[in-house]
């Protein structure tokens, strides 16, 4: 296969992967914006093919949780960043397995998190905890360990909601998934 | 019917009305952080019947136009496939009739109060938990991904619903007494989840499904760990009630489905 070219800003140039993951890296998460995609890791692959109307792109994404209402805002995100960079034959297909984790979050996404006010994933997934355990979690605004689980569940599928005991505020814990 | 197809339908169809059943807590908890934990769960439930009725609208699909006929009786759904048009996960999900549901019939049991709804979610998160454990070694692509996915979550509600048969059990006399009559009453429903038909016969010797009389061991075990721990008493063998998994179900299901195919039913086809 041979160089794929697109126009920008006038000129011609070389479209490659890392291209493509540049752009992307400008699509967040709708509901925790702090995040791009990337951060998240749920882009899973990106692959380019040449037809004869043009470059054709092909991104796998894989949903965080089964029932994650963002997902189709992302599709959408992905589009339109691709759209917007004439990219116009895009393919979004949605990949199951392997089933997303936060081990794949990069470490430049915990950053942001905790800088946000969210406590991020503090250990290797899928270690359950055994009934009535606590994850410790290190509260985000002041940095005390002393906090306590309010509940597992919180306002979306990958937040649980949590209480410092030192300065008394509640924040949200990005669960070990 | 294919048996793939079947077995799809009955996983999506578990999922689907689970995950209506705890979404009609929204609202109604008894503490908002459980109101959000519940409809939590319906979330995950939903995506996981998403999933599974859109493998199942593709089988659809992709059968030769003969062996479409008759999958339904349902002529909302029937109907489509008969004009040549592909279904989709919504088709499937709200155009069929009550007989064409082939859910277990534990999770179209009414929440009546919390002990039940605690109850009937331990009894099928444990049961769900074992199953997606040996369906992740499924041959079949779609179904051990499904697995894959949905066991991560699974973990979640098998932990949520353990800890509150335990909290129940061994709490206050009032809620010992009323945990220990929701098991009492949801006990003979428990029996479906590990009768095996010729779908799940055939499905196995593929090795595409489960053998669920070995879920069935594990099941018991941790029933009866926690039955224990939580200070309750295990409920004596006796009769089983099935049908579910055939599409015979209890008076409930139907109370369901008009709720959840009410737009649909109305308004043919709208969409927004
Ligand atoms: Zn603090």
């Amino acid at each position: 296969m041979g160089t794929i070219e697109i126009k920008e800003g006038g000129v011609m140039s070389e479209l490659t992967e890392s291209r493509i993951y540049e752009w992307l890296s400008a699509v967040t998460d709708p509901e925790v914006p702090v995040l791009t995609i990337l951060d998240l890791g749920i882009v899973r692959k990106v692959s380019i093919s040449n037809t004869e109307k043009g470059a054709a792109v092909t991104i796998s994404i894989t949903p965080t949780y089964s029932g994650c209402p963002a997902m189709d805002v992302i599709s959408v995100g992905i589009r339109m960043a691709l759209l917007s960079q004439g990219i116009k034959d895009i393919k979004i297909e949605l990949q199951l397995s392997p089933a997303w984790t936060t081990d794949w979050m990069t470490e430049d996404g915990k950053r942001k998190l905790k800088e946000y006010g969210i406590a991020p994933p503090n250990r290797k997934a899928f270690q359950p905890l055994g009934f009535f355990e606590e994850e410790e979690v290190t509260c985000p605004r002041c940095g005390a360990a002393d906090t306590t689980l309010v509940s597992n569940f919180g306002p979306t599928s990958c937040k649980a909601l949590y209480k410092c005991l030192s300065c008394f505020e509640p924040f949200e814990h990005f669960k070990c998934h | 019917m294919t048996p793939l197809l079947k077995y799809t339908l009955r996983l999506a169809d578990n999922a689907l009305i689970i995950g209506h059943r705890l979404s009609e807590w929204c609202g109604h908890g008894p503490v908002l952080e459980q109101d959000i934990a519940l409809t939590n769960m319906a979330l995950d439930h939903l995506g996981q019947a998403r999933s599974l009725y859109q493998y199942a609208a593709e089988q659809v699909n992709n059968m030769p136009a003969a062996e479409k006929k008759n999958l339904f009786t349902g002529d909302a759904i029937q109907g489509l496939i008969r004009e040549g048009g592909m279904i989709d996960e919504d088709n499937v999900a709200y155009l069929r009739d009550g007989w064409d549901f082939c859910n277990i019939l534990l999770v179209e049991q009414p929440n009546n109060d919390w002990a039940y709804t605690i109850a009937r979610s331990f009894f099928y998160d444990t049961f769900n938990y074992f199953f997606y454990t040996e369906l992740r070694n499924s041959k079949d692509t779609t179904l051990s991904a499904v697995a894959e996915k949905s066991l991560k979550e699974v973990l979640y509600h098998k932990r949520w619903s353990g800890e509150w048969m335990i909290r129940l059990g061994d709490g206050t006399e009032e809620s010992h007494t009323r945990i220990q009559q929701a098991v009492n009453d949801l006990w003979m429903y428990t029996g479906e989840f590990f009768k095996m038909d010729e779908v799940d016969t055939t499905m196995l010797q593929n090795g595409d499904g489960v053998d669920l009389p070995a879920v069935k061991m594990q099941w018991e075990q941790r029933v009866a760990a926690i039955l224990e721990e939580a200070t309750l008493q295990l409920p004596p063998t006796g009769w089983m009630q099935d049908g579910g998994k055939q599409g015979v179900h209890t008076e409930h299901l139907g109370y369901v489905l008009a709720e959840l195919q009410f737009m649909q039913r109305a308004y043919p086809r709208h969409v927004w």
